[in-house]
This record gives structure tokens, sequence and C-alpha cells, in this order.
């Protein structure tokens, strides 16, 4: 059976795994030093994060809680575990800072942040994937297509694990929420609906 | 030399988010890529960008950047060599 086997979000100043809160800090706490929070939470160094914009520092903290404690590309094999991720801004949040820079100088550490799918490589350096990945644009968090590209990679043996997840930021509006999906004798099965439902509660 | 090291030092780690690195870490004779810092090729380019934004020096030959980013000594003696300490 395909399970949701563990999901972590992040937003409000909140990061919850599996529906259990990690971290609450005040609403008044600005995004990066909310997310330098849980990264001292975490506990583990990793300079490149500091390196990285905020859209994928925060893909990146998610991940980081979503599989800790877990070697997917060494139970898997590192070509068996895909990421499909979507959200509604794209990289719009560092474009615009970007083109701030372009009247000046242009900045290149930047740059090479103009593109909405640099979080999944993140990911993938750090976790040792080297499977399929996808991102996608949407007006909203759509379970539904989400659900079934993910079942399709198990499936159709593309996959052996999959992490799909809703990373949207612009300016101080945050949202993270990845679901690990693997295939599992117990759990919650991967519908519409249960990953709508836990979408809506996160 | 000492005083513009320093200010190296400083606007290096500034302008490359070197996080949890303090000026004294980093040795003006070690290399700062590969091993001591161990920068990378955006690195580089954004070390290319200082030296244009905070000193007015341009430079078009990578392998005359190759020599000058080599260590913060190398750089401040290209500072000083040109003029713009």
């Amino acid at each position: 059976m395909i399970t949701i086997k563990s999901y972590c979000s992040v937003r409000n100043h909140q990061l919850k795994l599996n529906g259990t809160t990690l971290l609450a800090k005040e609403k008044e706490l600005l995004f990066s030093d909310f997310i330098k929070s849980a990264y001292d939470l975490n506990g583990s160094t990793y300079l490149k994060f500091f390196k990285m914009d905020d859209l994928c520092k925060l893909a990146f903290i998610a991940s980081e809680f979503l599989l800790k404690n877990r070697k997917l590309s060494e139970q898997y094999g590192a070509e068996n575990v895909s990421l499909v991720f979507a959200n509604t801004s794209s990289s719009l949040d560092t474009d615009l800072k970007y083109y701030q820079t372009v009247k000046d100088f242009p900045s290149p550490s930047l740059f090479v942040y103009t593109l909405p799918n640099i979080m999944l490589g993140e990911i993938s350096i750090r976790q040792k994937f080297k499977g399929k990945n996808a991102f996608f644009v949407f007006e909203a968090f759509q379970a539904e297509f989400l659900c079934n590209y993910a079942t399709r990679l198990l499936n159709d043996k593309k996959a052996k694990a999959v992490i799909i997840g809703w990373v949207e930021l612009l300016k101080e509006n945050y949202e993270a929420f990845l679901c690990l999906i693997e295939e599992t004798e117990s759990g919650t099965e991967l519908t519409k609906e249960n990953l709508e439902k836990l979408y809506t509660d996160r | 030399m000492d005083a513009l090291i320093a200010k190296l030092k400083t606007q290096i780690i500034e302008q490359l988010n070197l996080e949890g690195v303090a000026p004294d870490d980093i040795d003006a004779d070690s290399p700062l890529f590969g091993e001591g810092l161990g920068l990378d090729s955006i690195d580089a380019l954004e070390l290319i960008v200082l030296l244009e934004k905070n000193y007015g020096l341009k430079i078009e030959n990578p392998a005359e950047g190759k020599k000058i980013f080599s260590t913060i000594r190398s750089i401040a003696e290209y500072i000083t060599a040109n003029g713009k300490a």
C-alpha cells in the first residue's frame, strides 16, 4: 500500500512534524530569525544553508526534519528517491531581490536562486538523492495532482520513495508542507482526501 | 597592508555569508578555494563583484583572477599595487 509515512509543516512561526509542534516562536519574529531558530533546533552543521535564498532555506529545513534519522538513498538507492514540489510564487521573492541588485552590481549568489527548482537540488545534494524530480507552479495546493504524480512514480517503478511538497514563500508569507511517500504495509494511505486533510489540519 | 587585510576579511565574511566565521579565523596566507575557507565558483564571482564595488577594480582575465584570489594577502597586494587601497 502506498502511504504517507510522515509529514512536516512550517508556517505561522511554527514547525510541526507529524502534527506535533517542535518549534513555536512569537509572531513578530522575522522569517530570517525564525528559520535560523529552526536550523539551530535541527542541531546539525551545514554551512551551505546560510548561502541559500529564503525559499531554499524553508524547503531545506522542512526536509531536514522530515528525513531525520532516515537514510533513504542508502535504503532505496540514490536513484530511487524522487522529489515533486510545487508552489504559487515560483522564485519571485529572490527574483525581486536580484532585480534590485541589477541596477548596481548584479549578485551572482542571488542569480543562482532565480529558479524555484533549485530547492530540489539543494535537498538532493544534502540527502545524496539522484532520482527524478519535478517542480510545478499552481494557484493553490493541488492534493490530487501531487497524489497522482507520486502514485504513478511508485507504480511505474520509477521511484521507491517520493517526497511531495508545497513550498511557498513571498516576503514574510511562507509555508512548507512536505510528505514522505513510501510503500508500507500499514499507515495513512496516500489518497487525495487524506492528503487534503493533512494539509488542511497542518 | 595589515589594515587592508583586516578590512578584506570583514568584507568577505559579509559578502559571502560566511556564518560562524570570525575575521581572526581566516589566515591571510591560507588558500581561499579548495581548502582553507572552501569557497566555490559562485563565491569567486562574488569576490569579483566585491573588488569592483568596493575598490573600483575590474578583473577581466580569468587566469589573472585565479592568482589574485588565491589568498587574502594576494587580494590585498593586488589592490595596493593598483593604487586602490
